[in-house]
C-alpha cells in the first residue's frame, strides 16, 4: 500500500515540473513580453528595462527558469496589477468563499447524482429512467453562467425566495474566523449569519453542481447497469440472497468505484464552473479574481490562478487514486 | 513465390476488412440508429441547424448588421424594443434585427464549432495515431504531453491560450477551445489502435510479413476511429459551449457588429434587467444545438458498441 502511494506521489512530480515549464513559456510568450504584462499598459521602457533586470530576463534561459521555479515554490508570484496586494494574499482571501461554494456543489452533486443514477439504473426503461436520462443530456448541455442567470433570474429578482447575489447579506455583523462563513456562523454561535451564508449558497451551489450532477448520475447508471450482469452478482441472486443484501454489497459497492474516481475529475469542472458561476453572481472568490485578471490583463494573478488551479487538480485526483486503491486491492498491484 | 504470397497478402488483407465489420459494421450501426428515436431527434435537430446555418443569408428576412432606425428611435436607456411588425423578435440592444441575428448566429456558431472540432480532431489524431502506430517511447512521451494537458481544468486551459493572444478574435477563441480537446482525441485513438494492434487481423497482417504503413493505415486506423468519430459528434456540442464562455468572460471577439450565439449571450448579460429576451433566445438556441450534437453522439456511440449489436 505505502508502495503505492509513493509510486503515485512520485509519478505527479514530473506532471508538475513539465506544467510550470509550460506556464514559465507561457509568461514569457505573454503579449510584449513578462516585463509589460507584469507592469501593464503604463510601463515606460525605462521601468521595463529595470523590471527586466529585477526579474533576472537579461540571463540565460535555464537560469531564468530555475529563479522562475523558485520564486514559484516560495509563493512569490509579484502583486497583483488591480489591486496592488501580493497575489498570494488575494488567492488566501478569496480561496474560503470559492471551496465553500464548490463544498456545496459538490455535496449537492453527490447527494442527488449517486441515489439517482442507481434509481434510473434500477428502474430502466421506465419513466423514472427516461426522465433522468434526459435530464443529464440537458443538463450537460446547458451553458453553466446561463443557467446561473436563470436561478438568478427566478428565484432571486422574480420570486425573491433568495438572495441574487454576495455571501452575506450586508446588514448583518457577522464575525469572521476561518472566512468559511456557514463554519463562521456555526462556531461563534451567530447562527442568523450561518444561515444567511447558507441561503447565499443556494442558487449558485446549484448552478455550480448541475454538470458535475449530470455526469455522476450518468456514471452512476452506466456502472450499475454493467455491476448487475457481473457473475458475482447472479451467484448471490442463486445463493438467495436478500435482495436488499445484494444491492447494497454487491451492487452497490462495486458500482460506485468508478464513480469515485468521476467524481475527482468533476474537481476541474467545478474550478472552472467557478468561474463563470462566481461571476454571475458576484461571489467574491477565485472565480471573481480570476474574470476580474482576465478583464484588467492582470498576468501576475492569472499566473498564480492557473498553477493554483493545475496544483489543487493534480493533489485530488491523487487523494482519489489512493482512495481508489484503499477501496479496490486490484489497483494496487498494477 | 512472391505472386503467391502477394496474393495471400490480398487475401488476408480482404479478410481483414471484411471480418472486422468494415462496411457491415457501419450499415449494422446505421440501421441500428436509424431504429433509434433518439438518434433521429438528434439528427433532425442538427439538420435543421446546419441548414439554418448555411442558408442563412438568405433566411434571415433583415440585414443582422444594420440598425434600423425605427428601432433605434424607440431605443431607451431602460428599455429595448420588443416584437412589433417587420421584427418579430425585436431589437437588440443597437437597434439590429434580433431574429435576423439570431439566424445568422447559427451560422457563426457553427464556423465556430465545427472549426475547433476539426482543429482538435486533427492535432488530436496526429498524436494518437502516432502514438498508437510507433509505440515505445514516442508513445510515452506523447501520453505524458496529454496527461498534462489533462492536468489543467479545460476551461482554464482555453483561457490561458486565449489571454495570450496579443488581439483577441474569433480564430483565438476556435484555437483555445479546440487544444482543450486535443488530449482528448489523441488518448482516444491511441487506446483503440492499441487495442488493433493486439488482436488477430493485425498479428496475421505483421506474420505475413505486411508493411507497417500499410498495416496501420488499412487495418488499424480504420478500424479504430469509430471512438473517435463519436467523440468529435460530441466535441462539437461542447465546443459550442465552451466558446461562448470565452465569450462571456470577456476573452471573445470584441467586435459588438458580430452576430455570434455565444457572443451574444455575452453581451446580453448587461441587458438582462431590460430585456431578458437578448440572452433567452441565444441560450436556447445553444442548448438545443448542444443537445442535438449530444444526443447524435451518444447514439452513435450506442450503435457502435458491439456490446448492443442484436
Amino acid at each position: 500500500m505505502l508502495r503505492f502511494v509513493v509510486r503515485r506521489l512520485l509519478q505527479a512530480v514530473p506532471t508538475l515540473l513539465v506544467l510550470s515549464i509550460l506556464l514559465f513559456a507561457w509568461l514569457r510568450s505573454l503579449p510584449g513580453g513578462p516585463a509589460t504584462a507584469m507592469l501593464g499598459d503604463k510601463a515606460t521602457p525605462a521601468k521595463i528595462a529595470q523590471l527586466n533586470q529585477v526579474l533576472g530576463l537579461d540571463q540565460p534561459i535555464y537560469l531564468q527558469y530555475l529563479r522562475f521555479l523558485r520564486r514559484v515554490l516560495t509563493g512569490d508570484f509579484g502583486n497583483s496589477l488591480v489591486s496592488g496586494d501580493p497575489v498570494v494574499e488575494e488567492i488566501g482571501r478569496a480561496f474560503p468563499a470559492t471551496i465553500e461554494l464548490s463544498v456545496v456543489a459538490l455535496i449537492i452533486a453527490v447527494g442527488l447524482g449517486i441515489p439517482l443514477g442507481y434509481l434510473a439504473a434500477r428502474y430502466r426503461g421506465r419513466m423514472l429512467d427516461n426522465v433522468t436520462v434526459v435530464g443529464t443530456l440537458v443538463g450537460v448541455a446547458v451553458p453553466v453562467f446561463f443557467l446561473g442567470y436563470l436561478l438568478k433570474y427566478v428565484f432571486a429578482n422574480t420570486l425573491g425566495w433568495f438572495p441574487p447575489s454576495g455571501r452575506q447579506a450586508v446588514d448583518i455583523d457577522a464575525t469572521h474566523v476561518t472566512g468559511f462563513f456557514v463554519l463562521d456562523g456555526m462556531m461563534t454561535g451567530e447562527w442568523d449569519a450561518a444561515w444567511d451564508a447558507l441561503v447565499h449558497l443556494v442558487l449558485p451551489g446549484l448552478a455550480l453542481a448541475t454538470i458535475p450532477l449530470a455526469v455522476i448520475v450518468r456514471i452512476t447508471r452506466a456502472s450499475v447497469l454493467d455491476v448487475v450482469n457481473e457473475d458475482y452478482v447472479r451467484t448471490a441472486n442463486a445463493k438467495g440472497l436478500a435482495p436488499g443484501t445484494i444491492r447494497g454489497r454487491h451492487v452497490l459497492r462495486n458500482a460506485l468505484l468508478p464513480v469515485s474516481t468521476t467524481i475527482g475529475l468533476q474537481t476541474g469542472l467545478l474550478l472552472a464552473g467557478a468561474v463563470l458561476t462566481e461571476k454571475v453572481f458576484n461571489w467574491g472568490g477565485l472565480g471573481s479574481l480570476l474574470a476580474e485578471g482576465i478583464d484588467r490583463k492582470d498576468y501576475p494573478r492569472l499566473q498564480a490562478l492557473i498553477l493554483l488551479a493545475a496544483f489543487v487538480y493534480v493533489v485530488v485526483n491523487l487523494l482519489v487514486d489512493i482512495s481508489y486503491a484503499i477501496i479496490d486491492p486490484r489497483v494496487r498491484v498494477r | 513465390m512472391t505472386s503467391l504470397l502477394n496474393i495471400r497478402r490480398r487475401r488476408v488483407d480482404e479478410l481483414a476488412e471484411t471480418a472486422e465489420g468494415g462496411t457491415s459494421l457501419t450499415v449494422d450501426a446505421l440501421r441500428r440508429m436509424a431504429r433509434n428515436p433518439v438518434a433521429i431527434i438528434g439528427a433532425v435537430i442538427v439538420a435543421v441547424f446546419v441548414l439554418l446555418a448555411l442558408f442563412a443569408p438568405w433566411i434571415a428576412p433583415e440585414d443582422p448588421y444594420t440598425p434600423f432606425q425605427v428601432l433605434k428611435d424607440q431605443l431607451r436607456a431602460d428599455s429595448i424594443p420588443g416584437p412589433q411588425p417587420g421584427f418579430p423578435l425585436g431589437s437588440d440592444e443597437f437597434g439590429r434585427d434580433f431574429l435576423s441575428r439570431l439566424i445568422v448566429g447559427a451560422q457563426q456558431s457553427l464556423v465556430v464549432g465545427v472549426m475547433a472540432t476539426l482543429i482538435g480532431l486533427a492535432v488530436g489524431m496526429v498524436i494518437g495515431g502516432l502514438a498508437g502506430a510507433l509505440g515505445g517511447w514516442v508513445d510515452t512521451l506523447l501520453m505524458r504531453l496529454t496527461d498534462i494537458m489533462l492536468s489543467v481544468p479545460s476551461l482554464l486551459l482555453a483561457i490561458s491560450i486565449a489571454a495570450l493572444a496579443r488581439h483577441p478574435s474569433q480564430w483565438t477563441v476556435i484555437i483555445a477551445v479546440a487544444m482543450v480537446s486535443v488530449p482528448i482525441f489523441a488518448r482516444l485513438l491511441r487506446g483503440s489502435m492499441l487495442a488493433q494492434r493486439a488482436s488477430d487481423h493485425v498479428l496475421a497482417a505483421t506474420a505475413l510479413g505486411v508493411r507497417r504503413r500499410t498495416i496501420v493505415f488499412r487495418h488499424m486506423l480504420p478500424n479504430s476511429v469509430g471512438p473517435v468519430i463519436v467523440q468529435a459528434t460530441l466535441t462539437l456540442a461542447t465546443s459550442i459551449i465552451d466558446a461562448a464562455a470565452l465569450s462571456f468572460l470577456g476573452l471573445g471577439d470584441p467586435d459588438p457588429a458580430r452576430a455570434e450565439w455565444g457572443l451574444m449571450l455575452g453581451n446580453a448579460q448587461r441587458y438582462l434587467d431590460v430585456r431578458p429576451e437578448l440572452a433567452f433566445y441565444p441560450a436556447v438556441a445553444i442548448i438545443v444545438v448542444a443537445l442535438g450534437f449530444t444526443l447524435l453522439g451518444e447514439s452513435m456511440r450506442e450503435a457502435l458498441d458491439p456490446k448492443n449489436r442484436r
